[in-house]
């Protein structure tokens, strides 16, 4: 279970205490009427998805209410950084990895 | 008697006996032995049955990696716990335990013919040999598979214990209190940190509780060992939990732990609970999770007798018991002579063969002191024997060449391969593991932060390394976590760091087709099998695994993943890192259901909402069902009627007269402030800012993607002021999507959000006479049809009570909707049911406001649609304001495929036949086309009609509108092959097209 910082309350809260909102800085646009169907359709649908630093939503369901973003690495589930809705991604590089032959040992995760 | 105490060995508290049944037959064991040393103590070694060939077994390990030894514990009923591993069961008076999948007994088991016919049950032969004739699967082959397959059996009653759940945070917690965990928590506790200390085992100190050669800081090691302990419990910044699992490790250092309580206890105190979850946060973790030992894969391994050496040798010096007279030592690492020398120690006469030409002459030297036997350069080819082993063979190899065979006695076989350092929890967050190629083995490559692996479990082979790297780590993560902590040296009497060598299959004469050479012993998975699977194109080891069922049952492949990559790498003539390890997850070892269910079961599994005006509902006889946490009164039956009679009842009650209905579970938001209207214009698809104060209106919330999400009536109580109502189950997901774009897209807009859902209750009166019922208690405001026409709203008084009375209806007939405080809730009702009962009315539920309300072909958001359905597939694109220039969801109305032909639309089913249609049924143009049929829609709502005095049915059908009279069928298989309803497309407003009785 995750510990998440809300910026609002300033506090490190479990998991269950909040919602997940999909990835952060997919800002609506201003004039849908006037977007072509792809342009639209890639602001509906399509999402980074990164192996690596993700920008991404949250909400203090059960807490303050209150949207804020978080920098979640997902290969690791380590939290970088949490801040204000509206204010700039940090700057923030993804964690090192080691060695690729290293790293192939790694267990696998298939579906199962 | 082959297997026996021994006298001054052992932690064994001798002075008392205590008297257990296994099988029912009586035994007596002492405090500190488990039902395994127990029982090979009286010698007996059988303890159960594999899976698949029910072939004979005995325990193979004294740990928690048992795959064999799996028993079934009762302590009474619904306390029956099947697959227990008798080599962790703390024994105690009373203890009842007994052997499992065999009939009709351990000895004489009828399903040990599968082993005659195990040609027939090779690696994937579910697949292979059950799939001819193809009707034989369900009648002949399923059921008796199921009959066969499996361990134990569960219990029948439910589960009368109680477990406990608990939150504890800490800066250290360390995951085994074998020597290297120790070390650990002694170094971080002594920095002040506080420290959790867990380990599994009914006392602390892992390998160190079977250790009596070595000294330790000048103290031999049980000495050391009870000292440590008793400094660390003396500490008030420790807390030592023994029969604690750590099942699992998660995000950021959560630990789960399941602390067993009261098993071991001949007579548990009352009301003591049985089991305790404990969600760990540790700012710092440590893993000392020790090591397994590896089996060695030979023909004939399983037998019972053959187990780890250090299996043999922990039964010796913790339990005082020698497994055999004449154990054959079969190996190809230094450790197994530890064993053989220990066991001559205690007067056994052991043959050692190793499969290594040369060993360390140190060695030889003092097995021939004790008059060992030792054959090097030897490999065993096969053992004898039925319910117990007799025997092996034992053969010189000389390069590629087996020599020819000598018989050697045995009574016992002690095998080892080495040893496999435990990775799970590691594991357990993905972290990396890597292949040691000088040691053979996996270690960890890099940890997760804040997570240290020391002792065994990172590679260390002697206590020497394990002390000094516990202790490193941990210092290293009380200083992580803000102490001023240093590593201590501990000085350790002992011998070489013993060396060996990794093995596939023993050497052997005969092909592995040809043996019976286990790896996996729980699921009967053989050498072969691995072997097959690669022969046959599996080239993952996660595919081999799931082919031949390898590391699958309840040991989860602890002692047989390693030697499965091994065979299977040198099947493929690839290295064992290039095929990799199958993934570890969480729990470490079985866990109970009642462990991670806790409290939450029966009453406290989820909360019951319930109304204001529920206790009325109870008194009068509702009957109730569940919606989202409500719980709603679904029929109020009277003496002896069915639902359907009482139904049809309520339906015609409330069209001719009048019917009270609690709406109080609706979701409600007050939206409030000088932005509100512009908000909701935003929001929802409808109009906002010209309703005026006092109008209600019908307003449908799309997705982004322009899909229905929920719908309700919104009501202007002023100017800045709304009264939004939601469906029940939505309330939260709405407010949610409510606060999303107002916290983060429409920030310009001065709103306020807040859910009244709980402040108000919401008495729905409808039917003709809901005038006449409501007008005696209103005052402030007229209710003539004029001055409070339909979807009308006015904050008056009802009952005496400020309330926001509106005009609206969800059955078609003439309806008010009163919300009153929840607190006069329930006097309010009562009010109005006197009053009803002077017009003959009744109370109804929500079967019935399901029915008025189809009858009238209002949809039910998340019934009718299902989050693909656009308004104008509801057939309510009346409700989408054209000239908007923008809300949530309008520019996806545009889309090519939600503009295309063919969608599915809302329509009216005219049902053929008396008995209504079941819900979710398939609908197609031609019930006679062959199987898969195409699908043209699919039945969404189905009731009986009071009203029509039929059934009736809403359906999505593709291009529904335009297919008005014709014929669809749904079929149906309780009708016999090919049987099919019918039923004619219509308008879904069955009852009052014109809307004339809203407006009475």
């Amino acid at each position: 279970m995750l510990l998440i910082h809300c910026p609002h309350c300033d506090e490190a809260r479990p998991e269950i205490e909040f919602a997940h909102g999909g990835e952060a800085h997919v800002a609506r646009p201003l004039r849908p009427a006037e977007m072509d169907d792809a342009a639209w359709g890639r602001f509906l649908f399509f999402r980074a998805n990164p192996k690596g630093m993700h920008a991404e939503r949250w909400r203090h369901a059960h807490g303050c209410q209150r949207f804020f973003n978080v920098l979640r690495d997902t290969r690791t589930d380590e939290i970088a950084a949490s801040y204000l809705t509206g204010a700039p991604r940090p700057d923030l590089p993804s964690a090192p990895r080691p060695d690729p032959e290293a790293a192939a040992a790694a267990p696998s995760r298939p579906e199962a | 008697m082959t297997a026996a105490r021994v006298a001054g060995y052992g932690r064994i508290d001798r002075s008392r006996k205590l008297g257990f049944t296994f099988d029912g037959r009586t035994h007596l064991g002492h405090p500190g032995d488990t039902l395994a040393s127990a029982l090979l103590a009286d010698d007996v070694m059988l303890m159960g049955r594999s899976y698949k060939y029910h072939r004979p077994r005995g325990p193979v390990t004294a740990g928690s990696e048992e795959p064999n030894a799996l028993v079934g514990v009762d302590r009474g009923p619904g306390r029956y716990t099947p697959n227990l591993r008798a080599t962790t069961i703390e024994i105690h008076d009373g203890l009842k335990a007994e052997s499992q999948n065999h009939f009709p007994s351990l000895k004489w088991d009828f399903g040990a013919v599968n082993d005659m016919m195990s040609p027939l049950f090779a690696a994937g032969f579910y697949y292979k040999t059950f799939m001819w004739p193809k009707s034989f699967w369900r009648r002949v082959y399923e059921p008796v598979i199921r009959q066969a397959a499996g361990l134990g059996r569960p219990p029948k009653a439910a589960d009368p214990d109680l477990y406990a759940d608990r939150y504890a945070h800490c800066d250290v917690l360390v995951v085994g209190a074998g020597a290297a965990g120790l070390a650990a928590a002694e170094a971080a506790a002594i920095s002040g940190a506080k420290v959790m200390l867990v380990d599994e085992q009914a006392e602390p100190g892992g390998a160190l509780l079977a250790e009596i050669r070595v000294e330790i800081d000048d103290a031999p090691a049980q000495g050391w060992l009870a000292a440590r302990l008793a400094a660390l419990n003396a500490r008030a910044n420790v807390t030592v939990l023994a029969r604690t699992t750590a099942i699992g490790l998660y995000h950021q250092n959560l630990v789960g732990l399941v602390q067993r309580l009261t098993d071991h206890l001949a007579e548990p105190p009352e009301g003591a609970p049985r089991e305790r979850l404990w969600r760990v946060r540790a700012k710092q973790v440590v893993l000392a999770q020790g090591a397994i030992e590896r089996p060695l894969v030979f023909d004939g391994n399983d037998r019972p007798g053959v187990m780890l050496a250090d299996a043999a040798r922990t039964y010796l010096t913790r339990y005082g018991v020698r497994v055999g007279a004449k154990p054959v030592v079969v190996t190809a690492h230094d450790w197994a002579w530890g064993a053989a020398v220990e066991m001559a120690r205690a007067g056994a006469s052991p043959v050692v063969v190793d499969a290594r030409d040369t060993v360390s002459s140190a060695l030889l030297a003092e097995a021939q002191a004790l008059g060992v036997e030792a054959l090097t350069g030897w490999t065993v080819t096969a053992t004898h024997g039925r319910l117990r082993v007799k025997g092996v063979t034992a053969n010189p190899v000389r390069g590629a060449h087996v020599g020819a065979g000598r018989r050697l006695p045995a009574d016992a076989v002690l095998m080892s391969g080495g040893w496999t350092p435990t990775l799970h929890l590691h594991s357990h967050v993905g972290s990396p593991i890597a292949w040691a190629a000088e040691r053979e083995a996996f270690l960890p490559a890099q940890t997760a932060k804040g997570v240290r692996v020391a002792g065994a479990g990172a590679g260390a082979e002697t206590w020497a390394d394990a002390l000094g790297e516990g202790a490193q780590a941990g210092a290293a993560a009380a200083a992580d976590a803000g102490f001023d902590a240093a590593a201590r040296v501990y000085a350790v009497s002992e011998g070489l760091k013993p060396t060996g060598r990794r093995m596939k299959e023993m050497a052997s004469h005969l092909p592995s087709s040809r043996q019976r050479a286990f790896v996996d012993f729980q699921n009967d998975v053989t050498a072969k099998d691995i072997r097959l699977a690669v022969q046959e194109g599996f080239r993952s080891i996660e595919h081999v695994k799931r082919y031949t069922t390898s590391g699958m049952a309840t040991d989860q492949g602890k002692l047989s993943n390693i030697n499965a990559l091994t065979i299977a790498a040198d099947a493929l003539d690839k290295e064992p890192p290039q095929v990799g390890l199958t993934t570890f997850r969480p729990p470490y070892t079985p866990t109970t259901f009642g462990a991670l269910a806790g409290h939450a079961k029966g009453k406290l599994f989820q909360p019951t909402r319930r109304t204001p005006i529920d206790p009325w509902a109870e008194a009068n006889g509702a009957v109730f069902e569940p919606v989202s946490q409500w719980r709603r009164a679904w029929w109020f039956p009277r003496k002896g009627e069915s639902m359907h009679e009482a139904v049809l009842r309520e339906c015609a009650a409330t069209r001719e007269r009048v019917g009270l209905f609690d709406a109080s579970t609706l979701g409600k938001i007050e939206v409030v402030g000088p932005d509100a209207a512009e908000f909701l214009e935003r929001i929802y698809t409808n109009p906002w800012r010209k309703l005026g104060v006092g109008r209600c209106r019908y307003g449908l919330m799309l997705g982004e993607d322009g899909f229905i999400r929920d719908d309700g009536v919104i009501g202007r109580v002023a100017e800045d002021r709304f009264h939004v109502t939601t469906t029940t189950g939505g309330a939260p997901r709405v407010l949610a999507h409510m606060e999303d774009y107002l916290q983060t897209e429409f920030t310009d807009l001065r709103v306020w959000l807040t859910s009244v859902t709980e402040q108000w209750a919401v008495i729905a009166l409808n039917g003709p006479r809901a005038r006449d019922v409501i007008a005696p208690f209103v005052e402030g405001q007229d209710l003539a049809p004029e001055a409070f026409p339909h979807m009308s709203l006015a904050e008056c008084r009802v009952c005496g009570v400020p309330a926001r009375l509106m005009r609206v209806s969800f059955t078609g007939e003439l309806g008010f909707e009163v919300n009153v405080p929840a607190r006069h809730g329930r006097a309010v009702w009562e009010a109005l049911w006197a009053e009803a009962q002077k017009h003959d009315g009744l109370a109804y539920g929500t079967e019935t406001m399901h029915v008025l309300r189809a009858e009238k072909g209002y949809i039910i958001v998340g019934q009718d649609t299902d989050g693909t359905v656009t308004p104008d597939d509801a057939g309510i694109g009346w409700a989408v304001g054209k000239a908007k220039a923008d809300f949530v969801g309008k520019r996806s109305l545009a889309r090519p495929d939600l503009i295309a032909r063919g969608r599915k639309q809302l329509v009216g089913l005219a049902v053929e036949g008396a008995t209504p249609l079941e819900e979710g049924m398939q609908l197609v143009d031609d019930p006679a086309q062959p199987v898969p049929m195409t699908c043209v829609g699919h039945v969404t709502s189905s009731y009986r009609s009071a009203a029509l005095g039929r059934p009736i049915a809403l359906a999505l059908v593709e291009n529904g509108r335009a297919r008005m009279g014709e014929t669809l069928h749904a079929p149906d298989p309780a009708l016999g092959p090919g049987g099919a309803r019918s039923a004619v497309i219509c308008s879904p407003v069955f009852y009052d097209p014109e809307g004339a009785r809203l407006d009475a």
